[in-house]
Order: structure tokens, then sequence, then C-alpha cells
């Protein structure tokens, strides 16, 4: 292949420019901030700050509830991401081999994309509603008092299905498409040898999403930690009492809600190194077994 | 609709008279009908002079609107007045230099002050250890028991004065087929106020007003105590309901006339009045007569809830003074009358209570005076209010550990012991950054 050579060296850097700008005036600035703030403790007002070294990561880290809130947001994410890929893979699956009328289907599994996550709160806030919710009524059929806002477990099975339910439609588009790239020959050759519907899915259907897979595990996980943002907000309706909340939604209660800055920004750093380890186990660990071509 | 044509016409006429206006900007968390009201009386105000024009600007609910005063005033942007609520009294308070205390800013505009002007129980809930008024009391409220007309009715009894009388009258509102008893702010109604109502020390160093140093919350008490364990067993009789942190998912049976006796605020007079289906009266918030005795037949005046203006520090002395006028304006007994009447809010001055006694006001809705006689019976030793920062994450932690007490997650002693560490880390914590 031939290369070609640009000969002014500062050409690139310069178009780069904006785009550097932008990262640097909305990402590193802030992010350099939020570093330093979390070694202060700070009146809210400004008046004064005072350098604590690492109080505020102790008293975050050390406490009882963000240790439970940190356990939450695991499962959480464990439990959004795992349910929407699932969901979605199924409905894919099941959307690619239907012949007629596919075109409906396939718009009507997409549309809830357009949904933003605080009208998906709202909407899981009447669905759930302790009064006139429906799902609370077919939930009290099946002889399940739930009860959102009151019952920990219970806000979080609302929680959940609500932010499952806004992601699977991402998830089909981008399965659907996964599986209609996938080689007709391919699939017929596998159509002689094996019989089994499932075993085909799985030794050969499965390991040519896989780069579709994992693009989505990683879309899935981001939008479980950080995403869900908007559902949290409107489903403790501005009262985190005994609600479950997730890392994220805890660094704005405290910091916005509370005023405690330096508290809030030791934990937004906190997230940040996790956000670092989990792009790099993503990138080392699991994308050497993922086959792009 | 033309009314307010005529307001804008008003305002773009004198605002290109010959006069300089000063322009002056209000911050508020008053939401729907309230904040109707709350432009009702800023528009009048305009209306009612030349020299100052105040805009008012809806900024969420409370914490939102104390969150964006605070950054607004770290970027040399904030408003002339700020709405700030009980709960972040000592946030703003304890930040000296950030507010001007309003009777030094009504005192050096030549408006004059007289704390004795207000009403008893709101004069200094906003003031500092001496006594001095730092942010003026607007929309005040009490936590009080609204009662439905028909159950009691159908039970046959009165309406509760005590949490003893409660407990006579609770079966029979739950026999003729009424959840007996509801609540909508456990931190407000049953934690601040049961220390106001019952006369219980709230918190060390004089309830916090004496500084915040060493300032140490004393909710862990055998009487505190006493009233949740109280509530979980009248909650396992079926005589209380538990709805969750929500204020509206708790109202919302009490309108749908399936709940006896609903403890709300004196604010909430104006909405139900819409939103009820059936006929409500109501009755101070009840106290213990095991706790208080019977020197008090009525029991304690309660806390102050709702919020005060707060006139901040870094304007110019001719905008300060613009502000005092609008102080005057609004604390007149008109005004004040009129935010009364419409919200449910207790009027401040004496002299508005006057005015809306002379005016047959509460012959016509007995309802809306409870909160204001709530409000005006004896002080106690511990009823003044109290002063505590980070005060809003200390109610997160009571509305936590609340919601773990009534779904049997923890129990009342585990529950308290919690609250008390965690409110006293925080404090120390608060005490740290105001040093």
């Amino acid at each position: 292949m031939k290369r070609v050579v640009f000969g002014h060296s500062w050409l690139p850097y310069f178009f780069l420019l904006p785009q550097l700008a932008i990262v640097i005036v909305f990402f590193y600035w802030p992010a350099g901030e939020a570093v330093r703030s979390s070694f202060y403790l700070e009146d809210p007002f400004g008046f004064g700050s005072s350098f604590v070294g690492l109080d505020n990561y102790a008293n975050a880290l050390g406490a009882s509830e963000y240790q439970r809130v940190a356990r939450f947001t695991v499962v959480f994410t464990f439990a959004v991401t795992f349910l929407s890929l699932a969901i979605a893979l199924l409905l894919a699956v099941k959307a690619d081999s239907v012949l007629r009328g596919a075109r409906t289907y396939r718009t009507l599994l997409m549309w809830v994309y357009a949904i933003a996550p605080p009208a998906a709160g709202m909407l899981g806030i009447l669905l759930f509603d302790q009064h006139v919710g429906p799902l609370t009524h077919v939930a009290e059929f099946f002889g399940w008092d739930l009860r959102l806002g009151v019952n920990y477990y219970d806000t979080a099975v609302a929680m959940v299905v609500v932010s499952v339910w806004k992601q699977i439609p991402v998830n089909f588009i981008f399965f659907l498409s996964g599986l209609q790239g996938i080689p007709r020959a391919v699939r017929e050759a596998a159509l002689i040898d094996c019989k089994s519907g499932l075993r085909r899915f799985f030794t050969v259907t499965f390991p040519l999403l896989a780069p579709t897979g994992f693009f989505l595990l990683i879309i899935n996980i981001t939008y479980a930690l950080f995403d869900t943002f908007g559902v949290f907000d409107l489903m403790t309706k501005n009262e985190p009492a005994n609600n479950p909340v997730s890392l994220v939604y805890k660094v704005y209660l405290d910091g916005f809600r509370g005023n405690d800055l330096g508290g809030s920004s030791a934990q937004s750093v906190i997230l940040m190194l996790l956000v670092l380890v989990l792009t790099v186990v993503q990138f080392r660990m699991i994308e050497r077994r993922v086959h792009y071509t | 609709m033309i009314r307010q044509i005529l307001a804008a016409g008003i305002l773009l006429s004198s605002s290109v008279g010959a006069y300089a206006q000063t322009e002056i900007q209000w911050w508020h968390a008053m939401g729907g009908r309230l904040g109707e009201v709350v432009n009702e009386i800023a528009t009048n105000f305009n209306a009612s002079q030349d020299d100052v024009k105040l805009t008012p600007v809806f900024k969420g609910n409370y914490e939102e609107t104390l969150t964006a005063g605070i950054a607004a005033f770290r970027a040399g942007e904030q408003p002339n007045i700020l709405q700030v609520f009980d709960a972040g009294s000592a946030t703003i308070i304890n930040a000296s230099g950030a507010v001007v205390p309003v009777q030094d800013l009504l005192n050096d505009a030549g408006a004059g002050f007289d704390i004795n002007d207000y009403i008893s129980g709101v004069r200094y809930f906003y003031a500092d250890s001496k006594g001095k008024m730092i942010g003026m009391p607007f929309n005040s409220s009490a936590p009080i028991m609204y009662t439905n007309t028909g159950a009691l009715e159908k039970a046959g009894v009165k309406p509760p004065k005590t949490w003893e009388d409660f407990e006579a009258i609770a079966p029979k509102l739950k026999e003729a087929g009424y959840i007996p008893l509801v609540q909508s702010h456990l931190p407000w109604e049953f934690t601040e106020n049961f220390a106001s109502r019952n006369n219980v020390q709230f918190a060390t160093n004089n309830n916090g007003y004496d500084g915040v140093e060493g300032t140490k919350i004393l909710v862990n008490n055998d009487q505190q105590k006493m009233m949740f364990k109280k509530m979980v067993e009248w909650q396992d009789k079926g005589w209380f309901k538990f709805f969750g942190a929500g204020w509206g998912d708790n109202q919302a049976p009490f309108e749908q006339n399936e709940v006896a006796l609903w403890i709300g605020s004196s604010g909430s007079f104006g909405g139900l009045t819409k939103s009820a289906t059936m006929d409500f009266g109501a009755t101070p918030l009840p106290f213990w007569r095991s706790i208080v005795g019977d020197a008090q037949p009525d029991g304690y005046q309660s806390f102050i809830g709702g919020a005060a203006l707060f006139a901040m520090s870094g304007k110019s002395k001719e905008e300060n003074d613009a502000v005092a006028k609008f102080f005057t304006y609004l604390t007149s007994p008109e005004v004040q009358y009129l935010w009364h009447r419409e919200t449910g809010y207790v009027p401040v001055t004496q002299a508005a209570y006057e005015l809306a006694k002379k005016d047959g006001h509460y012959e016509r809705t007995p309802a809306a005076e409870v909160g204001i006689q709530q409000l005006n019976l004896p002080a106690g030793e511990w009823t003044k209010g109290y002063r505590m920062g980070f005060y809003v994450q200390i109610r997160d932690v009571m509305n936590r550990e609340y919601g773990k007490i009534f779904s049997g997650e923890t129990t009342v002693d585990e529950g308290f012991k919690t609250i008390e560490e965690e409110s006293n880390k925080l404090l120390e914590r608060f005490a740290k950054t105001a040093s």
C-alpha cells in the first residue's frame, strides 16, 4: 500500500484543535477540578477550604451506606446489562426469522428507543404507582404486595424493569443488523450440519455475533452505570430515603443536594478510576477472545 | 390574560419613564399555584411604585434553588433575594458574608424593623444566636392534622388532641373502614416538631444556635424512640400506614377518602380544597400528654416550616434599599393576607393575622387558622428552632432509616443509633467547613 505523507507536521494538530479544545474544556478541566477538590473540605459558598488529604476518600469508602450503594450498583449493572442484552437478542433472533410483516415488527420493537430516560422514569412511576399503577395491580394478582418507594427490593425491581425496557431497542437494532450481516451461505451450511436450532445458534450464530455483542456489552455497562441517572432521579421522587440509588446518583445527591463538594468530588474520582479499570479490563481481556473477521 | 398584558404594559411604560429603575431578582422555589401567587405579588409590587422592578425566577424545588443560589454566588452572579428552606438555613446563615441580615438591611434603608411585629412562632427560627433576624420568614407553615369529617362522624369520635386520644379512637376509625393515620414527612412532622410540640431538646449547643463547634443531635432519646415504637405498633395493628418518603404518595389516599387523619402542612390547605373528594377539617399536630404533662393543656408551639427570603451580599446600597422596599411591601398586612388566603401559609405578622380575623376569613374557613394558632401556642425552652449544618443530608439519613424501620429492615433502636452516628459525623464535618 502506498503511504501518503503530508509535509506540514502541524497541520494534523491544527485540524484536531476544535476537538481537543472541546475535550479539554469539557472533560479534562472538570476532571482535574474534581481531583483537586476531592482533597479539600470546603464550605458551600466557597469562603474557605482546607486541605484534608485522603479524608474525603476514607469517609466515602468507610461509610456503610456507600458500601451498600456500591453493592447495589454492581447488582443493578449486572442485571440491567444481562437482561437487556438477553431479551434484545431473543427478540432480534425471532424478528430476523419473521418473513411476513417483518418491517412492522421491527418498527414496533424499535420505537421505545426514542424515549429519554427521565420520560421512561416517569412512565415507571405511573406503571408502578402504589395506588393506581397497573403493574402494581398485576403483582397484587400474583400475591406480591409490590410497594414502590416503601420496600427497597420492590423499588429496585421496578428500576431494573424500567431501565431494561428502555435499553432493549438499542440492543435490538444492533443485534438485528449483526444477524443480517452473517452470510447466508454460512447459515445454510450450518443447517445441513446440524438440525438443532439451539445448538446452531450457540455454535455458529453467537460467535459470529461476538463483535456486536462485545460492543453492546460496553455500551450497556456504561448505560447501566451512568445513563440511568434520569430513571433514579424520577423514581425516587426527590426523596432518596430508603430507595436504592446508584453510585453516580449518590455523587449528585451529596454534591448538589447536600452541598458537600469535597465528599462528592472524591466519589466522582473513585468512579473515574472504576471506569478506567473497566476499560482496561474490557479491551485487554475480553477483546482478545473476540474475532472481528 | 388581559391582566398580564396590562401588567406588562405598565412595566413597559414605566421602564421607559424618566426614572432610573433599580432592577432586582428574586429566586424562589414556589411551583404551581404558589408560583402564580408569587408572580401576582411581584406584579402588584411593580405596579405599586416606579423605583424598583422586581423579577421573580422559579428555580425548581427547595434543594435545587439553594444549590442554584450557591453556584451563582460562587460565580459572582447571585440574585438579590434567595428563598432558602428550613433545612438549608444553617448552610446559608453559617456562611457569614453570604447574606445581609434582613434586620440590618431594613434598618440601613430606614425602613424600620421591630421583631415584635412578627408572630411569636416565626421570630427566631431564622435568627442568629443573639436573636438578630437574618432571613425574612416568607412562606411559613406548621405541620397540622387534617381530619376526614365523614370518617370521624361514621366512627362517632372527635379529632384527637394528644396521641393518647388517638390511641383511644383508632380502633373505631379502623372499624369504620378507614386507615386511621397517615403522615407525609417523618423528619419534619415526627422528629423536629415532635421535639417542639413536646418541648424536648433536639441538639446540644442550644439546639445548635450557639455555634457549629461540637453540636450533636439528640434524637436518640427514649421519648423520640417511644414515638416511633408506638408508630410501628400502630402499623402492625392497622392504625397507621406508611406510603414511603414521597409527600404526595401519602397525601393521595387522604384525598381519596380512604384515610381518617393525615398529618400535612398548613400550606397544604389551598391545594386540598381543590383535590379532596370529601369534607375535611384541621386540628393541631397531636403531642404526648405523658411527656408534656398538665402544665400546657394544648402542648407547646411548633417549629416553623417552609422557607425564608435572604438578601444576598455583594450588592450595591441602591439594590439593597430596593430589596428593603420590597420586604416592607411583602410584610404589609394586605400582601400577607393575600398570601395567607391564597396558599394556606401563615401570615408572618401580627397585623396581618388581625386583618384576616377582621375580614372573617376564619369564620368562612376555620381550618385555615389552625397553623397560626399552633405557632402562637406557649413557647418552651426548646421550641425556638434548630440550627444544624448539612441538615439536608441529615434528613435524608432519617428518611432512609425510617423507611427501613417501617419496612421491617431494622428496629427502632438500631435505626436511631444509626441516625445519631451518621448525623453527628455530618455535623462534625460541617463544623470543619465552617471554621
